[in-house]
Formats: C-alpha cells, structure tokens, sequence
C-alpha cells in the first residue's frame, strides 16, 4: 500500500524509529566495524598480504631482466622451457606472455624470494594451484612480492585472465624442494 | 494533451507515452535474455568437462556475449521500463519529453545490435570486460557507447519527470519510496555511464588507430568504475522492485521511510567505490586505497545493503501479522502466497541475494581474502546469485505483475508460471553453490579447458573439482529450463494471452478488488495522495514487530560471521606473501 506511495507523514524524517530496527542497524554496523578492522589488522599482522610493491615497467625490460637471471641460475631444461634455481632470498623474475609462463622455478621450502611478475602482451592471471594464490599481471607493471613456500611440492601456475583462444595452454611450473 | 488510463487491477495510472515506452524497453530487455539464455546452453555443457560441448573459439564468443547481454542489455533495457514506471506511473504524472526517450531507446536498439554484431562475427571474443591491450573490433566499442548514450537520455527523461510531477504538484508530500530507490539508482547510473564514457571513448579511439596505447591498469580501474557500479544500479533497482512487490501483494508499508531511505542515501555515497573489488590483487594501488574502497567506506554501502535485508521481509511481516497471522514467528511467512509466482520470485531473489550473493560478495571482496577467490569460478558464483537470481529473478517476478497491469494480458500457462521462480532459483542456487566450491579448488573463471589439453607443462585439477563442475552444469540447466518457461509465460502471454480490456485479470483474482475500466481518457489523474496515517500505537513501537524477520536476519549474521573466518583460517594455511 505504501511503499508507493507518499510517506505518511509530512515530516517523515521526524519519526521515530522501532526498536527492531534500531537493534539490527547497531549489530549490523559493529559487524561492518569488525570486517573493516581485519584488513588493516591482517596487513599489519597477518601473513598473507596482496603485494605493496609496484613499478612502471616495459615489456623488453622486464624481459630482458628475466633473461639475465634464466642465463645466470639455468640449471636444467623442462619441455623447452628453462629450469632456474636461484639462490634463496633472491630477486626471482617470473613473465607472462601468450600462452606461456616462463621460467620454472626451483625454490627451496621455508626460504623467501622476492618474487617479480610482469607480462610481455596482454593481460594474465598468475593462480598458484593447489593452494590457489591468484595475483593479476599486467603489462607495464612489475609486481613485487616476498613469497614463502612453506610446503614442499609441484605447484602448477594456471593462467586465469582470459588471454585469448590458446588461454588453456597457459600453465607454467614451481618446485619447492626440501 | 496527455492521455491517462487507470488499470482496473492494481489502481495504477499509465500515462499513454510512458506505457509505449515501458512496453518497448521491458519486452526487448526479455530478447536480450533470450539471446543469453541460449548462449548459456553452450557455456554450461563446456565447462562440464565431461561434455565440453563447444570449440575454444565458439566458447569464448559465446561467453562474451553471453556476459553482455544478460548483464549489460537484459538488465539495462528493463531497468529503463522501471524508471518510466516508477516516475510516470507511481507519481501520476506525464513522462517528460518522450520524444527523447524515444530518441534514447532507439540508440540503445543500435548500440546492443551493434555489439552484438561485432561479437558474432568473430574478432571481439574478448569477455564483457574487454581488458585491454587485449583489443576488439570498433564497433564494439561503438555499439557499447551508443548503448550508454541512449540509456543516459532516458535516464534523463526520468530525472525531468520528477521535476514536472514537482512543478505540477502531482503528489503530497514527498516521493515514495519506491520512487526514491529508482532515483538512487539513476543517480548511481550517471556516475556508471560516465566512468564507461571516461574508458570506452578513448578505447574505441585506439581501436581505430588515433590513440596509441591505452595503459592497462588504468584501463581496469577506470572500466571497473562501469562494470562494478552497473551492478549497483541493478541493486538498487531490485530492492526497489522488492519494496514495490511487498506493497503491491500485502499492502506493506516501510518499516520506517526515514531508515529505508538512509540506506538507499549510503548506496549513492558509497557503492561505486567498488571498482576496487576488482583490482585488490593488482599492481600499482596502495593497501590504504584498496582498504578504504573495498570496504566502500567502512562497509557502510554493505551495511545499507543489510537494512533493506530486514526492512523488506519485516514491512510483509508486519502486513501479515494485522491480518492476524501471529501464531508462532513465522506462520505470516508459511502463509504467504508461496504459489503466486510475483511472491514467491521475489522471495526467492530477496534469499538468494542476502545470504549467498551478499555474504559472499563482502568475503571475497575482503583485501587478503581476495587472494585465494580473485578470478576463480567462485567470481561467477558470486555474481549469478547477485545478478541472475537477485536482479533477474526479481525483475521477472515483476513481469508477472506487468502482464496483467501494464500490458492488459491474462497469463498464459499459469500453472507453470507458479513453478517458473522455484526452477530457476532452484537451478541457480544449485549452480552457484557448487560454482563457489569449485571455486575454493581453484578452478578458473573463462577457462575452456580445465584439463590444459596441448599445454607444455600440465596440471591437475581433483577429482572434485570436475564433480563440482558437473553438479554445477546440471544446476545451469535446470536454470536455463526455468528461464525458458519465464520466456514462453512472458512472450506467450503479449503474443496469445487473453486481452483484459476491461474486465478482472490474475491479479485482481488475488487481491480480490473490483476496479474500473482502463481506457484512456485526457483527465488529469487525480493528485497522489500521502499513504493514510498510522495510530498513534502504531509509531516506532518498542517491541519487535516482526520477529520471524528478525531471527532470519539473525541467521543471516551469524552465517555470514562463520563463513568469513574460515575463510580468513583458509587463507592463513597457504604459503606467506606479501
């Protein structure tokens, strides 16, 4: 009846409010309150945190960066692609491009790298399976993260931002050794 | 002169230019989501592994436009017949200018068969968000622009007839509420065009070679300015349809119109901030900056969102309880007309939305949480229960209300029209649930092949993860069945329904009043009047009105508390970054 129409009363804005209401708004805004503080608690506290570190960059800097530490740490080849095992608690370069994540890496387990991730073309998804890590990469800038592999294994890096029809062919490697 | 008619079943006074007009932009919203509906057949049978129906090139096009016109087209086009509906006919007043309405409409006509041209014809496959340097053919681009102009001038219409329903005193008082939702979502709708005009002009430009490099990240911040905040516009509209629908079948009244209201000002103040949402993971923004907008200011645009969740089933609930429903806490709701498709479709959207789309909306737009959810399947899961069940759902509800009201046709095939909103929403909720779950396991979002078939290097999905996607396909097409029937009911029903001029309609068999004929005459309708007065015990009473509501609600909290903690726990097993 009334929800299309004009308010009852003219001065709406005067009414008091029920008591029902009253409740939930408060609940509801502690709740709101406690949601929000989590992010600037975990980003101080936490472990898991998006990267804070970025720079403007070039596809033939960034590959040529790449390149030099693929040259430097090459240890073994894998389906063409090169293996690269740096040493811990280096600057390790990661690209993207159509469809291909390169290189793979070699990492050892409870050691941190800073981990660089930029693409050569479009945009992609770097989604870290199974523990499912997904970061976006984007052309023209270069992500920094200080990763943590605390479980030793094969990682698989799916590429989940649309990149066109060989999208599917885009899956890339990470070894956490003990 | 304007010409008014009265419907007989609901009361409600249509202008004869605006009625055109609600007709013409509602029906083609209900062609675009055929155009989508079908293209879902293809997009659920492949990503069912098992069943991997399409090509990777015949996927991806179909995804593309699949995204398009349920999301952009569908929703838009209808969203301008609830404008001209909530202007001209709520306030009794003649539409402003049709003539540039009709100008908007038909630019809108151009611009989705434009886009859609492009998509088809095979060198657009590039997703409704179109991210560049990724890059489409131009009038992809064009059609899309052409689209927002010609909504923009509807929108327009709609903001100048407010102004001659205020000049010529059409109403007391203020607007109604329902009115004041549609103008949230107008306002909202300004600021969404203007960020696809801020991004799409100078992308159309670079597809056609007169600008050299449109930046990538900036590209994504300012498109999501569009995407996320045409989202809100589809919120902000269905909660109105939600109130509209509460008044219409019980004759409900806002709780308070000042809290509603509040709750409809913070959508405006805050919920475009979400482009955010989508770039947490991103290169380039900083934590204060993703913070602040991901939790669109303190999640006060959420915490609007959580008000209207009890308003809306609180005002029925109280409706319900005057006419003596009050045995236990919830025999208002066990009794309410659970076969009346307009009901049960907007209850439904109201739940689905609430507990599936809201809860998981804030857990994955949470900053570190987005890192194990961001581009996963779980985003999709996400926005079916927003978008599909909560804005589609409660927009065909409506469209059961407008056969009879607006376009003067009985139903046809009513029985199954009862059916229709449980299918759907039942094949959504399927759909999306086990979408979330795959999701959780990582499996992609706009992926053609989850087995990497040709890739170098390979990986392995579980073995659940392939169960959840088929559980999820066969939800998709218990759901793509239930569009169906809402396809046929709805087009069946202009085309072949019995024409009631003048006599009784479905809806006048439920609300059992007796009207007038609707013809149309020159009169001036009569001035709204304000809703009647509460007594005095009535006001701001200091007991729970409506308790089932509030256990509901509290149901709601306590759901959403648990599930966005484990998800914190979740993220705190998996390797530390940062």
């Amino acid at each position: 009846m009334t929800s299309y129409m004009p308010p009852a009363e003219r001065i709406w804005w005067k009414m008091p409010v029920g008591r029902q209401e009253l409740v939930w708004i408060a609940i509801s805004l502690v709740w709101c309150l406690i949601m929000f503080l989590m992010m600037p608690y975990w980003h101080i506290y936490g472990k898991q945190n998006p990267a804070t570190e970025a720079y403007q960059t070039t596809p033939a800097k960034f590959g040529a960066r790449v390149q030099e530490m693929v040259e430097q740490y090459q240890v073994r080849e894998e389906s063409g692609i090169p293996v690269v095992k740096p040493p811990a608690g280096s600057d390790i370069y990661m690209l993207g491009r159509l469809w291909q994540w390169y290189p793979i890496f070699e990492l050892e387990k409870d050691q941190s790298y800073r981990l660089h991730l930029s693409s050569m073309d479009w945009q992609h998804g770097f989604s870290l399976q199974p523990i499912n890590v997904n970061l976006q990469v984007v052309p023209g800038y270069e992500m920094v993260l200080q990763i943590t592999p605390d479980q030793a294994g094969e990682y698989g890096v799916v590429c989940n931002e649309y990149c066109g029809i060989g999208h599917h062919l885009m899956v890339g490697r990470i070894y956490v050794g003990e | 002169m304007a010409e008014f008619r009265t419907c007989p079943d609901s009361g409600f006074y249509f202008h004869k230019s605006a009625e055109s007009l609600m007709k013409v932009n509602a029906v083609l919203g209900v062609v675009f989501l055929l155009v989508a509906g079908v293209l879902a057949v293809g997009v659920v049978l492949t990503r069912w592994q098992e069943v991997h129906l399409l090509s990777a090139e015949a996927f991806y096009m179909g995804l593309t436009a699949h995204g398009i016109n349920a999301l952009i087209f569908w929703i838009i086009f209808f969203e301008m017949a609830i404008l001209h509906f909530a202007s001209s006919t709520l306030l009794r007043c003649r539409l402003a200018t049709p003539a540039w309405a009709w100008i908007g409409f038909i630019l809108m006509v151009i611009g989705a068969v434009m886009n859609n041209v492009a998509v088809f014809q095979g060198n657009s496959s590039v997703m409704m968000t179109s991210y560049a340097p990724m890059q489409a053919a131009p009038h992809f681009y064009l059609g899309l622009i052409l689209f927002a102009v010609g909504a923009l001038l509807q929108v327009f219409v709609f903001f100048g007839t407010l102004v001659v329903a205020h000049q010529e005193k059409t109403y007391e008082g203020s607007v109604p509420l329902v009115t004041f939702g549609a103008i949230t979502a107008a306002i909202i709708a300004v600021f969404t065009i203007a960020s696809g005009a801020i991004i799409l002009i100078p992308t159309f430009l670079w597809s056609i070679g007169y600008i050299s490099h449109i930046d990538a990240e900036m590209y994504r911040i300012v498109w999501w300015g569009l995407g996320h905040s045409s989202q809100q516009v589809n919120v902000a509209a269905h909660v109105s349809v939600w109130y509209l629908l509460a008044g219409v079948l019980f004759g409900a009244r806002p709780m308070s119109e000042k809290v509603s209201r509040m709750a409809f000002l913070l959508y405006i103040l805050f919920l475009q901030l979400a482009c955010a949402h989508h770039i947490l993971v991103d290169p380039g923004v900083s934590t204060e900056w993703r913070i602040f907008n991901t939790s669109y200011a303190m999640y006060l645009a959420v915490l609007a969102s959580m008000i209207h969740g009890l308003t809306v089933p609180g005002s029925i609930e109280v409706a319900q309880r005057k006419k003596g429903l009050t045995n236990g806490i919830f025999e208002w709701l066990r009794k309410a007309p659970w076969d009346n498709p307009v009901f049960s479709g907007m209850f439904i959207s109201l739940l689905v939305f609430g507990f599936i789309g809201g809860i998981t909306g804030v857990v994955m737009g949470t900053l570190q949480i987005n890192l194990i959810i961001h581009n996963t399947i779980y985003v999709p899961a996400h926005f079916h229960a927003t978008v599909a069940v909560g804005t589609t759902l409660a927009f065909m509800a409506l469209t059961y209300l407008l056969i009879p009201v607006l376009f003067r046709r009985e139903m046809i095939f009513p029985k199954l029209a009862k059916l229709q909103p449980y299918i759907f929403g039942g094949g959504m909720t399927i759909l999306i649930l086990f979408m979330l779950g795959a999701g959780t396991l990582g499996v992609s979002r706009r992926h053609w092949d989850m087995d990497f078939t040709g890739a170098a290097l390979g990986f392995e999905y579980p073995g659940m993860a392939y169960t959840l996607m088929a559980i999820a396909a066969i939800g998709g097409l218990l759901a793509i069945v239930g569009g169906a029937i809402y396809l046929l009911v709805a087009v069946g029903s202009l085309m072949f329904g019995k024409k009631l001029e003048p006599s009784a309609g479905f809806l006048q068999s439920f609300l059992g009043k007796s009207l007038a004929a609707s013809v149309y005459n020159t009169n001036r309708p009569e001035t709204l009047p304000m809703a009647p007065k509460l007594s005095v015990e009535e006001h701001g009473s200091s007991g729970f009105e409506a308790p089932g509501t509030f256990a509901l609600a509290m149901v709601l909290l306590v759901s959403f508390v648990v599930y966005y903690f484990i998800n914190w726990k979740y993220l705190a097993s998996v390797w530390p970054l940062g």
